[in-house]
């Protein structure tokens, strides 16, 4: 597929190196020269400096046979132009935004075909909002993500002692607690998978994936590890967009402080948020973490743009007694050093939000992608079409169907209602398959066994 | 001089339609066949009239843009002047009434304060009951366009707040941008409420001339009556209520009615935090007195809600109509009526004292001090209706509760010096000082301020004009600096 990004931020730097090593061809456009070349010599793509809403650039750039646009720039409205611009001049399939603006989020004609011809716009903050707001939400899971418009949900968990599990054979699941309905996707013991069978015992420190209906979270949860109270207090440190957006998302049900370093934008804040403590100060100034009680805070949030500070200010909190410290963390080669050691979870935005853009790029009808430990496993919301005759999968038993090793299908969701994948169950066309990938190189396979095949056309 | 010269040219401008108000008690003399009064409020309009021609006239070459200290000078002068002018039908007619007391009755009504010297109102010709209401009525409109329009540009006290609080999604755009026009939508609605006023209380009961005179002082929050019993005199419990409706409705800022009536929209009210907090208040105080009574057995409690109802609402509201002697109740209750009165009314509408949006900047202010004590690093701006106030403007209102309450104080010693009691004086102060017209004690609701010395009555005039004028376009005329170029 032939694909041109808008913009080599975080953003389009991350979707570039994620895209290449799926075989795509990528063009990169960016004002700044610098930022191109520098993701020039790491990956195999094409770059080009210039405006992005010009029609010059966008011409030097090949968007006459571009299959898709990824309009990312920091501007909501060069990106909305640069859509506009691919759809009118250029016919341009497949066009994506990047929109952070809630003004124009809050008006979806905007986006229509008769005005900004913007196929899907992403907002990464919100995406990462949403992401710790489920953190917040169940602070024993390590990740909640969610497939179906929130009906069911794959859960990330670290087993301790104490939880009823812990020790037993999966099997036992099934018998303790008949009235739940959830299934072990995969288990991580020291960062190699097994794949789980009814008789895996699991053990303390395991890293388990479990999928569950959105009630069921909190019940399984509890097999896997002695729950702590409900979160009260949360603290966040950096008022910037994902700052903002969270403590506006979670003003209303917690008690919410935020740090924030500078005084005009304290202000702004505290303008806009209604139930807010804002503080003016340092999130690494210990004296300042004292006065405000960080030792009786639930939930720290690091979440300023700079990844030493949130480390530092993470460290200094749990330290201090907070709870549970999540830290935002840019550089991957920092998450994978922090993660699952003092800071409780290393958040990388760029993995949490590449699978809103992946679920665009795939092949077949991919409805939802998340990435998983760090990029290096998946998981898939697959829409399954077609019959027996046309699909390899419509119309079989899950045991029939051939899926790579270490793929495996967690549940299926038909209409409302969310089936667990057994080896019995039947799939049926338009069923969303939830397909969990130990690794990402077998993804490829599980797309090409979920597409129809030319037959059904 | 020069600068004297422009507002006097001004001045004269507003006398010659002024004395337009002089129609009102002329008809009222036609349809009773009233001759000496007819040929008396005749003379009246034509001396304004000519008085007002010639001080424009004369000073035509002045004719200038006002600045922001002329406009001071012109609002003093105008709710100095105006009175002064209307003193002359009271003069012609009453016998026996000094200039004192005639300036006072003028001044009472044009603040919509309702404090009076006369009595025998009831004996009083109609088209002189008339004149008083008319005058109130017209001190309201004044009001409203002093506070909607011209003090937000002067920024007293804070008013500048006022102006941005508009309620409601249409904010800033929500009037029209020009003051003459957004005077003139106001007036609109203040007049359609009057009719409205006066035809429920037709319908109540009244006779045509007390319906238009209690309409008028109703929606000036004045308080006038043609009656020495005030609303006692009719004891009817439906007239109460259509007055309580009334006075509640005038006691809400004119634009949010504005804003509510082109939007036919109830919600506008509901998102105006200085209604929700005076209506929210009075209310809350009706049923909190009426039980207070109840349970001192003054009343039983159904008469006992009728009654704090009723005059609850006309203090706090700083009308001053009473049904009863309510002097007469544990002192709690009357003072707690007085002071409602004082920190009531909302901007923006016909009453009087601090106002409750500067009410609600202070009790905010001090739990805004309670979090910078807990947290000092907390950043916490002031938010009223959910938006943000400057702090320059918290500034404002802080010295113009320090003018209000040393305003308060002085007079209040000042009559004290006079030779008044305690209670007289400090009430008297405050029903003055709040526009609000019967106090407690010696200008209690059973008598009235015809007791007073010269002396006293001035004092209390002055008070009117000060508290009417929001104290800082007054006293700033004292000041030497305003003299200086």
């Amino acid at each position: 597929m032939k694909i041109l990004i808008l913009g080599a931020g975080q953003v389009g730097s991350t979707v570039a190196e994620s895209l290449v090593s799926e075989a795509n061809d990528i063009t990169v456009v960016d004002s700044d020269g610098e930022k191109l070349r520098q993701l020039q010599d790491r990956l195999d793509l094409r770059t080009l400096t210039g405006n992005a809403a010009h029609p010059s650039t966008l011409e030097q750039a090949g968007i006459a046979d571009t299959d898709m646009l990824l309009a990312v720039t920091q501007s909501d409205e060069v990106n909305l132009v640069a859509c506009k611009l691919a759809a009118s001049l250029y016919n341009t399939p497949t066009r994506i935004a990047r929109i952070r603006s809630v003004d124009y989020l809050n008006r979806e004609e905007v986006f229509s075909a008769d005005n900004f011809c913007v196929d899907f716009s992403i907002c990464p903050e919100q995406i990462l909002t949403e992401y710790i707001v489920k953190l917040i939400e169940f602070p024993e899971a390590l990740q909640v993500l969610e497939f179906a418009d929130g009906k069911a949900s794959l859960v990330a968990v670290r087993a301790f002692a104490g939880g009823p599990l812990v020790g037993n054979p999966l099997r036992f699941l099934r018998s303790h607690m008949p009235q739940v309905d959830a299934r072990v996707a995969a288990i991580f013991r020291k960062d190699s998978p097994i794949i789980p069978e009814g008789n895996t015992v699991i053990e303390e420190g395991d890293e388990i994936f479990f999928i569950a209906a959105a009630d069921n979270i909190r019940s399984v949860l509890n097999e896997m590890r002695r729950m702590d109270e409900p979160s009260k207090r949360v603290m966040i440190v950096g008022g910037g967009n994902i700052g903002r957006r969270l403590a506006k998302a979670l003003e209303r049900d917690y008690q919410v402080k935020l740090i924030e370093y500078d005084k005009k934008s304290c202000e702004r804040l505290a303008g806009e948020l209604t139930n807010t403590l804002v503080l003016n100060g340092d999130g690494t100034d210990e004296k300042l973490m004292q006065q405000e009680h960080v030792d009786e805070v639930d939930v720290f949030c690091a979440l300023t743009n700079d990844d030493e500070n949130n480390i530092m200010s993470s460290l200094l909190a749990k330290q201090s007694g907070a709870r549970k410290v999540v830290a935002l963390i840019n550089r991957s080669a920092y998450v994978s050093l922090l993660q699952g050691g003092k800071i409780d979870i290393a958040l990388s935005p760029a993995q949490v939000t590449i699978g809103s853009l992946l679920a665009y790029v795939r092949q077949g009808d991919v409805a939802v992608v998340h990435s998983l430990r760090r990029g290096a496993a998946e998981a898939l919301e697959l829409v399954v079409h077609g019959d027996r005759q046309s699909s390899r999968v419509v119309g079989r038993r899950i045991d029939e169907i051939d899926l790579p090793k270490g793929a495996t299908i967690g549940a299926i969701v038909r209409g409302d209602q969310v089936i667990m994948g057994h080896h019995d169950t039947l799939i049926e066309a338009e069923d969303h398959v939830i397909v969990f990938v130990i690794n990402k190189k077998m993804v490829k396979k599980v797309e090409k066994l979920f597409q129809v095949s030319l037959g059904f056309f | 001089m020069q600068r004297a010269l422009t507002v006097i040219h001004a001045l004269g401008l507003m006398l010659v339609v002024f004395s337009a108000a002089y129609l009102m008690p002329v008809v009222t003399a036609l349809i009773y066949a009233d001759q000496t009064m007819l040929l008396d409020f005749l003379l009246a309009m034509a001396w304004t009239l000519v008085i007002g021609f010639l001080m424009w006239a004369l000073t035509r070459r002045y004719k200038g843009e006002l600045s922001i200290r002329h406009g001071y000078l012109l609002v003093v002068t105008m709710w100095t002047a105006m009175p002064l002018f209307a003193t002359i039908p009271l003069l012609m007619m009453i016998p026996g009434l000094s200039f004192t007391d005639a300036y006072f009755e003028t001044m009472s009504a044009m603040t919509t304060t309702g404090a009076t010297v006369l009595t025998g109102l009831d004996n009083l010709p109609p088209a002189i009951n008339v004149w008083r209401h008319e005058l109130q009525w017209i001190g309201g409109l004044g009001v409203i366009v002093l506070a909607v329009a011209v003090l937000p540009l002067l920024g007293i006290g804070g008013r500048q707040l006022f102006k941005a609080e508009t309620p409601g999604p249409m904010k800033e755009s929500a009037l029209t941008p020009r003051i003459a026009d957004t005077a003139r939508n106001l007036w609109i609605v203040y007049v359609a409420i009057t009719l409205a006023c006066i035809g429920a209380l037709k319908w109540a009961g009244m006779d045509w001339l007390d319906a238009v005179c209690h309409g008028f002082s109703a929606m000036g929050l004045g308080g006038f009556s043609t009656h020495d019993a005030s609303i006692g005199y009719f004891d009817s419990p439906l007239i109460e209520f259509v007055l309580i409706v009334f006075m509640l409705f005038a006691v809400i800022n004119f634009a949010t009615h504005f804003l509510a009536w082109r939007g036919k929209s109830f919600g506008v009210y509901l998102r105006d935090a200085e209604a929700r907090a005076a209506l929210g208040l009075i209310l809350a105080s009706c049923f909190g007195i009426a039980f207070f009574l109840w349970w001192q057995g003054v009343y039983a409690f159904w008469t006992a809600l009728r009654h704090a109802s009723f005059n609850l609402v006309s203090i706090a509201t700083s009308s001053g109509y009473a049904s009863v002697d309510y002097a007469q109740w544990p002192i709690f209750a009357p003072l707690w009526m007085m002071f409602l009165t004082a920190i009531a009314a909302s901007s923006g509408s016909t009453g009087g004292g601090i106002k409750m949006i500067r009410t609600l900047v202070l009790v905010k202010q001090a739990g805004r001090e309670f979090v910078k004590l807990l947290h000092p690093a907390a950043v916490n701006p002031m938010k009223i209706g959910g938006q943000v106030v400057a702090n320059n403007i918290v500034f404002a209102v802080l010295g113009f509760i320090f003018l209000y309450f040393m305003t308060i104080v002085t007079l209040t010693f000042v009559l004290l010096i006079s030779g008044m009691d305690f209670i007289s004086a400090f009430t008297a102060v405050l029903a003055s000082v709040n526009n609000c017209g019967p106090g407690l004690g010696t200008v209690g609701p059973a008598s009235n301020y015809a007791g007073l010395t010269d002396f006293q009555t001035w004092v209390c005039a002055f008070g009117m004009l000060v508290g009417r004028l929001e104290i800082f376009t007054v006293l700033i005329l004292f000041t030497p600096n305003f003299w200086r170029r």
